[in-house]
């Protein structure tokens, strides 16, 4: 990926970064269930 | 007293006492040549590499092993789990002996003891991360020798000090954990400034957080290590509640471990993605941070996971073991290994036989102190007189 302004460096690792930020949110509650679901 | 039949019945010539008596002589001739000699005489260190194992290893590494402290005592006295309350006193003395002797390592890396209250009471750096960390250390040091007094004061009979100091229980608890959070992220924090000495994929404007996060696995990793340890060679020691409640702490522990590692090795792809560095896993030095993020972050907390889900204690404490290995290998890959990546082979820090002789001594002096206190005072057990006190 060639970057020729900060704007479409910033456009684009924040972009995935949202991606990545969703899918943790996603995930994290997910893997919280996964690991206490055998506790009750 | 039964603590006093078992001090009285172990023979002076055990294994323990040969090896670690042959540690700590060997070690005493470092220490005179360190503080004889100078610091050129016993290490591999020069301008390019000031600093190596004793601060990569024993500061980095200790503090970050210590963290079971705060961890240990904010989960039974600020969260209320209770059930966690015969951990307490075992991580608070680890986590003091773990300080203790991380400043005995920085005064072989210094070299100027009589100096050593200087950057807090005679010439304040106030713009710098090293004063902010020398100052939560000497403070926080401060409060765990504190917390830890009241297992002395029981063991010496001093009734009424003891019942002073366990007042104050929350208030350390509370100044413990914001020193902590203080400290351990600013350890981190110190990195920032050499953003063209260590390489990209350890480099962050995260790394505080990451420091922070990553020693609160590491002090639940240690607890449940250490707990391991002392059911193996101080199983005497220890009375029937320790023992009770120890399965449930190494479970509760690893589930809490698992999570935060997952939420680790989550927040380590975003610093990846937040600049960019996906170009440098196809590297060898990617292909090294993949096996510190996956072999040593990843792994165990599925591992963990594995074992507080089957109640499986034997996956928990194999994890723990290889979580301590993973902060280890992350602390020395900021500090030495990926830190001047850049220079040619030849001006790459290697640490001198010394250097690794001095670390095992003072490694070795933390484990002989534990040893020593753990046997006396009433730590993995209640002192007769104030059980059912909590």
């Amino acid at each position: 990926m060639e970057f020729f302004t900060l704007h479409d460096f910033m456009t684009y690792s924040k972009g995935i970064t949202y991606l990545v930020m969703g899918i943790i949110l996603i995930f994290m509650p997910l893997y919280w269930l996964y690991l206490t679901d055998r506790d009750k | 007293m039964a603590q006093d039949n078992i001090i009285a019945k172990n023979p002076v010539l055990t294994p323990f006492n040969v090896i670690t008596g042959i540690i700590l002589f060997v070690g005493l001739i470092l220490t005179i040549l360190r503080f004889t000699q100078g610091i050129g005489a016993v290490t591999n260190l020069d301008n390019n590499n000031p600093w190596g194992l004793w601060i990569g290893f024993d500061l980095l590494c200790g503090v970050a092993l210590a963290a079971g402290g705060y961890v240990t005592s904010s989960a039974c006295y600020i969260f209320g789990l209770k059930r966690f309350h015969s951990a307490v006193r075992p991580a608070i003395l680890t986590a003091f002996l773990g300080y203790a002797l991380v400043v005995l390592a920085l005064h072989f890396d210094v070299g100027r003891p009589l100096k050593l209250p200087y950057p807090i009471f005679v010439s304040q750096g106030t713009s710098s991360l090293l004063f902010e960390v020398g100052l939560c250390v000497f403070l926080y040091l401060t409060v765990l020798f504190i917390e830890i007094t009241p297992a002395a004061f029981e063991w010496l009979g001093f009734k009424k000090l003891r019942n002073w100091v366990v007042r104050l229980t929350l208030v350390l608890t509370i100044f413990g954990v914001i020193l902590s959070t203080l400290h351990q992220s600013s350890l981190g924090a110190l990195f920032m400034i050499v953003p063209s000495k260590l390489h990209p994929l350890w480099y962050s404007g995260y790394l505080h957080v990451y420091f922070f996060i990553s020693s609160m696995f590491a002090g639940m990793s240690m607890v449940i290590f250490e707990g391991t340890l002392a059911h193996r060679w101080l199983h005497d020691t220890m009375d029937k509640t320790h023992i009770a409640e120890s399965d449930g702490v190494v479970l509760g522990f690893g589930k809490a471990a698992s999570f935060v590692m997952m939420g680790y090795v989550g927040i380590k792809v975003i610093g990846l993605s937040v600049d960019n560095n996906w170009h440098y896993l196809s590297t060898g030095w990617g292909l090294w941070f993949m096996v510190e993020l996956i072999g040593f972050v990843l792994f165990p907390a599925i591992l963990y996971s594995m074992g507080s889900r089957e109640k499986n204690l034997t996956f928990i404490r194999i994890a723990s073991f290889w979580t301590i290995l993973g902060i280890v290998l992350n602390r020395l890959n900021i500090s030495v290994i990926a830190f001047n990546w850049h220079l040619p082979s030849a001006d790459r820090y290697c640490p001198s036989f010394t250097e690794v002789g001095t670390t095992i001594f003072i490694v070795t002096l933390g484990l002989v102190a534990y040893k020593f206190i753990v046997t006396r005072m009433p730590i993995l057990h209640e002192h007769p007189d104030y059980k059912e006190e909590h």
